[in-house]
């Protein structure tokens, strides 16, 4: 139940800040390369995760995490790892 | 003589109380928009203000030490909760403290330091991300001959105004794909409170230098200014422009 939540709330703002269709963030999804962003994206992408997880991640994501973060799946098994952690 | 093409455009601009910020808050007023006069003194920024407001303009002030990050994000978070987003940034705001770089003391490298070039920094962050996905924003910076040419007794000042073409140019390249222009003036020797100190002795030296033979108004940068920030600059960026009647040449 959590870890849905969790996938609709990324792929959402996947959504809004990409300017994609959902049908286009499938897990595998590559920001770059499969749903056009550019740099400056994925440092907004990354910006929106930590502002929507603030109770999840707890602070900011640092910049090798961030690096990481190449998909869909990247981005949720980030905040899940997080949320197992705890 | 006022066109209107910063309608409805949010305008902040530091430095504001006197000299060169002030007749760029005149003159951005002047073409529509709304100017929020940003000066380290709260009588000199309310002051003009309440002049343009007088005159028929939109202004409002506050008083902010651009030194400081802290005091800098805490305004701009108040300024983004009123507009959302701020379309014309002018990081003008600047001091001098002139000496011999065998005489400087550190106190006054910092200052200047952070109050000419740390200060684009805090605006620049603090401003920029609302720009981006508006997908519109100017950013002009004050940079001077100095930091071109360097100048006698000014190695604080001059490496301020270096580092601000550096900084300039870097912050074009990183938001160039998002409608946001950053570029910088380099003005000469214009008649300010700052140049007024120099004496006239001084004066008479530079007058000899400068091609036109006098020095700049405020107004001559402001116009500057204005055409940056203006629509139909908008496929200029990073780019420095002198008004300096031909001194840098």
């Amino acid at each position: 139940m959590t870890s849905n939540n969790i996938e609709a709330r990324v792929r959402k703002i996947i959504v809004d800040q990409l300017d994609v269709n959902e049908e286009q963030v499938t897990p595998e999804a590559s920001f770059l390369d499969d749903l056009g962003a550019d740099s400056l994206d994925t440092v907004e992408l990354v910006m929106a995760f930590e502002d929507e997880f603030k109770d999840e991640i707890r602070g900011e994501i640092s910049e090798s995490e961030a690096e990481k973060m190449r998909t869909v799946k990247d981005v949720i098994d980030f905040i899940n790892k997080k949320l197992a952690s705890e | 003589m006022s066109d209107q093409n910063l309608s409805g455009k949010v305008c902040v601009v530091t430095g504001a109380g006197r000299g060169i910020g002030k007749a760029i808050a005149e003159m951005l007023a002047q073409s529509g928009g709304h100017v929020i006069c940003v000066s380290k003194s709260e009588e000199s920024c309310g002051t003009l203000a309440k002049e343009l407001r007088a005159e028929g303009f939109s202004a409002e002030h506050f008083a902010v030490d651009v030194s400081s990050s802290a005091e800098v994000t805490s305004v701009c978070k108040t300024i983004l909760g009123k507009y959302r987003s701020v379309d014309v940034l002018v990081n003008n705001a600047g001091i001098a403290r002139d000496n011999l770089v065998l005489r400087m003391s550190e106190q006054d490298w910092k200052d200047v330091i952070d109050t000419n070039l740390s200060s684009c920094f805090h605006w620049t962050k603090a401003l920029i991300h609302p720009m981006i996905k508006k997908n519109w924003g100017r950013i002009v910076n004050m940079s001077s001959i100095v930091g071109i040419r360097g100048n006698f007794g000014q190695v604080n000042y001059a490496a301020a105004k270096a580092g601000i073409i550096g900084f300039t140019k870097s912050a074009a390249k990183e938001v160039a794909s998002r409608g946001i222009t950053v570029n910088a003036i380099a003005p000469g020797f214009i008649q300010t409170d700052m140049t007024k100190k120099l004496g006239e002795t001084v004066v008479a030296e530079i007058l000899k230098n400068i091609p036109m033979k006098k020095l700049g108004t405020p107004q001559d940068v402001a116009n500057a200014v204005k055409f940056l920030c203006s629509p139909g600059a908008q496929y200029i960026t990073g780019h420095v422009i002198s008004v300096d009647g031909g001194l840098g040449m």
